[in-house]
Order: structure tokens, then sequence, then C-alpha cells
């Protein structure tokens, strides 16, 4: 059984993907045994109307999930009253969590705004799904490059909210390494293996920073799902930690009432 | 080593279960068009692969080649990540590649690193490595010169003798290129010069949808899908476009993994037998030819 802890519903703004139809996506997934998928939308990179993007994710995670997709909310704490936003994620669409792309919603992780909505979702216990980037700047269109996220002042703000469950998506080879051990050890931060590169790269990545940190990622479907699970094949790794990567960290971050929720 | 269809059957049936193993490499020729499904990885360099020695560079990718059903791979560059390599640099990096190929002859061929940038150098290099030596193709071709000058005709020139494919190095960045990198329309340019060369762009631009409309209208030219993120569609639009006969997997490990270049076309929306052409059956139709004119196994 896999947890799959990054994939996304609705269009991808620039190409239609294959998958990109949530009973669709819901079926590949359910193809290569996946049991749950903590799944995000695309529209909450540059929606304004957010509240409007979370219905829709919660609508079709239910209608078309069979169990399987958990909701996290897109988070823009730059529109006005996005407090609200987080209230409705936990309180009416019983969200375990947020997600949140910072860089196309125009802030970095120093700004006070930042520090305050870690707060608020770590006081009511939700997870906080980071996405450090979408796509690689080489390939974006010339008219949209978004360069990742800048994670310098991440460790700082992770040790300022004690409580905070983290997890980075789509962390990208351009991270800083030092800075971005630097912030899986300054707290309950988690990362996932979409972007994980190089040859036996997951094997690599347990070296490197502790196995309970590692999750099951795919960013299906704007990645072709086999990419992680065949990665997770070429680590070499024993079965325990692979039943680790993908499932039991997972478990763990979610927790399992939030897991049996949905 | 795995059967790839076994190896996904197991992974998705649960991680609990014993992976089967597959019986070794057989000796039966594959045309790509059926049979059993036989990878072999056009792009792969010793740079950034654990080892002290090209030897154990080698035994290290082997391993994950049998994890995933890499039956055998073309290597170049050695460990050379410098893009201003010297002659004695190109030298050193071949004399790398044939150590591992040397190794597990079985397993890999080398291709030979050169330049148009230093155009006596490479062609005596060519001899050295291809004419009298164990290699079977040329490139990764990347360092110093775009693609598209004249120095790189009498390369192509041998490429065409020999019959053998030239693997280039290009990119079409968001950003623009490095200066001296070449772009598929560099590689357009020096396939129309040479009809009868086989060239394969290496990254297929990165940005594939432009680049595949580059290429499309010139036949010698072929799309490797290696060395970029496993974004979806970039395989069935390469095959709608191309046709399957000229879409060519590689990984561009140690960079790369093999696994997230293999996902591209296990992944994709195409038939069975398009994906046996991709991962295996058109690099050894464009390899046949010079492996036996040198007594190799096809």
């Amino acid at each position: 059984m896999i947890i799959d802890t990054n994939v996304y519903l609705s269009r991808w703004p620039f190409r239609r993907l294959e998958g990109d139809e949530p009973a669709d996506l819901v079926a590949k997934l359910r193809k290569r045994n996946v049991a749950q998928a903590w799944a995000g939308s695309f529209d909450g990179m540059l929606h304004r109307d957010i509240a409007g993007v979370n219905i829709r994710l919660t609508q079709a995670c239910r209608t078309y999930g069979q169990g399987m997709l958990v909701p996290f909310g897109s988070i823009n704490p730059k529109l006005p009253d996005w407090q609200e936003d987080v209230r409705r994620c936990q309180e009416e669409h019983k969200m375990p969590g947020i997600r949140l792309h910072p860089n196309y919603h125009g802030y970095n992780l120093d700004d006070p705004v930042f520090a305050e909505l870690l707060k608020l979702a770590s006081a009511r216990r939700m997870v906080v799904q980071l996405a450090l980037c979408m796509e690689d700047v080489r390939t974006q269109t010339p008219l949209m490059r978004v360069s990742p996220v800048d994670i310098s002042h991440l460790a700082q703000v992770v040790e300022s909210t004690p409580d905070l469950r983290m997890e980075l998506l789509n962390c990208t080879s351009n991270i800083g390494k030092e800075q971005y051990r630097a912030a899986l050890s300054a707290g309950d931060v988690y990362t996932e293996i979409s972007m994980v590169e190089g040859v036996a790269g997951v094997g690599r990545i347990v070296h490197e920073i502790p196995l309970s940190r590692v999750l099951f990622g795919s960013y299906y479907p704007f990645f072709y799902f086999e990419s992680a699970l065949l990665k997770v094949q070429e680590s070499g790794l024993d079965e325990a930690p692979k039943k680790a990567i993908w499932e039991d960290n997972a478990r763990r971050l979610i927790g399992p009432a939030a897991s049996a929720s949905f | 080593m795995l059967n790839r269809r076994t190896l996904l059957k197991s992974l998705c049936a649960g991680y609990s279960m014993t992976l089967v193993r597959a019986e070794p490499w057989g000796s039966s020729n594959d045309s790509g068009l059926g049979g059993n499904m036989r990878i072999w990885d056009q792009h792969s360099h010793l740079a950034a692969v654990p080892g002290d020695t090209p030897e154990e560079r080698m035994a290290f990718l082997v391993k994950c080649m049998d994890r995933l059903g890499v039956e055998r791979l073309i290597l170049s560059q050695g460990y050379s990540a410098d893009m201003h390599p010297t002659p004695d640099q190109f030298c050193e990096e071949n004399d790398r590649v044939m150590r591992a190929v040397k190794a597990f002859p079985d397993r890999a061929y080398g291709s030979v690193y050169l330049s148009p940038a230093y155009l006596d150098f490479s062609l005596q290099e060519f001899d050295r490595c291809v004419r009298d030596g164990p290699m079977v193709s040329i490139g990764e071709i990347e360092a110093e010169a775009r693609c598209n000058v004249p120095e790189m005709d009498p390369i192509a020139e041998r490429a065409v003798a020999m019959n053998l494919p030239i693997l280039q190095h290009e990119f079409l960045k968001a950003g623009g290129n490095e200066p001296g990198e070449s772009s598929p329309f560099d590689v357009v340019e020096l396939a129309k010069r040479h009809p009868k060369l086989r060239i394969v762009c290496a990254h297929t631009g990165g940005n594939w949808e432009l680049a595949i409309r580059a290429i499309r209208s010139t036949k010698n030219v072929y799309a490797g899908i290696a060395g970029s993120d496993p974004t979806s569609g970039f395989v069935e639009m390469a095959v709608r476009e191309l046709g399957a006969e000229r879409v060519i997997y590689g990984s561009d490990v140690g960079g790369r993994s093999f696994a997230s270049q293999i996902a591209k076309v296990e992944g994709a929306n195409i038939s069975e037998s398009d994906k046996k052409l991709i991962l295996g059956g058109n690099l050894r139709r464009l390899l046949t030819p010079i492996l036996r004119m040198k007594g190799y196994q096809v």
C-alpha cells in the first residue's frame, strides 16, 4: 500500500495532463496500489478566489476519491481575510492540512505573514505542505518564470513555531543542501521524493537525512506517476525502509484520525 | 535482473511481495517490435556515480540497472562535468569509459567524447576510440562549440562513413542557452547538411513542446528523452508528432536516475510496441551496423 503525499487536481495552467480528470487520476492511483493521496489543486497557484478553489477541491475528493483523496486546501496569505480560508479548510472542509505556494503568491519566507500563517496552522494542528517549486525554471513559459522558493529563512521560522508539522514538496536540486538539511532538523519537518534525482537518489537521501522524514510523493499528474515508484525500486533499499517511505512515515505525520476521516 | 512488467506488477501489488528474479539476458534478437522488453539506455555517464575507479562506478551502475531491468547502456564523457575540457581531459575521460566498458562488456558500450572546437584532435580521438578501438558511437558532444559550426562537418562525415549515430547535447532554456551550447535548431542545421547522418537530440530541448516541433520535419533527427524532469505528456507528443521510431530512451545517469527517465515511457499512454521501440528497439536498430562491423552481439 502507498500513501502518495503529493498529487494535484484540476488543470495545470499551461498543458493538459493525462490524469487531470479526477476519475482518471483515481483510476491510475488505484492501479498503482495507492491507498491514500494528499491532493492539492493547481488552481491554488493562480486563482484569487481561493475559497472557491477549496470548495471544488473538497467536492472532487468526495465525489471521485472513493475514500482515497485527502484534500489539502490552498492558502494565499497575501489575500484579504486569508485567516477565514484556514478556518474553512479545517472546520467546514475537514481538511487535515494546507498547501502553500509562496513563489506564486508573491511572498518570501521571512515575511511576517508566513510566520503568522504557520502559527495559525499549528495551533489548529494542521499539516502545512510547502511547495518549493512547480516546474524547472529552464522549461517555464517565458511569460511566467517563477524561481524556486528561497528557504534560507525557513529553519528560523520553523524553530519559532514549536508545534508545527510541515512537509516540503517538490524539493528540486536547485535548493541548497545545507538550507534543506537545516530546515529538516529545525523541527517536525518532512520531505518527499518526487524531485529527488541522481542514480539511486532515494537511497542517497536516506543517508543524508533521517529515513523517518522521507515520504512518498509522485507529483502526479504533472510528473509520470511511475517516476517516484521506480525511484524507490532503484534505491536498493530493504523492505522495511521502503515501507517507511511508502506508508509508515506519512501515516505518522498525518495522524490516525485525519487518516481515517476521508 | 528483472523483467520490466514483473517489476511494476510486483511494486504495485505491495512492497511485501518478493520480487521474482527473471532469467538472465538471453541471446535472442529483438527488433523492438515483439518479444521481451529489452531496455537499452543511450545516454549515461560516470559523473556523480559512487566509486573511486571507473570499474567501481560501472559496478554501481550495473546494480541499479539490474533493479530496473536495464540490459545495456551507452557510456560517454567519463567523470567529466567540466564545460571547458582540454584535449588531454577528453582523452582521460574516454580512457575511463573504455575501462568501465572493458570491466562489463556485456552491459555497456562506449561512445567517444570529442568537440568540434578541437577538430584535428577530435578526428584522431575518433580513430583511436572508434575506428581502431571498442567504441560504437559519437557523443554526447557537449563542450565548447555549437553543433552547427563547419568544424562539425568532418565529424559528421566520419559518423556517416562508419554508419553510427551521434548523440548531441542541446537545450532550449527559457532564460537562454549558455555560450557554445547547442539548440535543437543547431542540430537540425547540421542534420540538413548531412542527410545520411543519424543524430539524436540528447534532451529534446528540455522544452520538449518546442523542440519536437523544431525537429519534426527533419527525419534524420531523433528525439532523446534523457535528462529532464519526467513531465507528463513528453513521450506521447513525441510519438504523435515524430513517430515512435524517432524517439529514444536515455537516462543521463548519474545526474539523473534510470527510474525517472524510464517512467517517461512506462507511464506514457502509448502502445506496448511503441514502448519497446523507444526503450531499446530504436537504439539497437541505429547501432546494428557498427555492432556487426565490430563483431559484437546485437
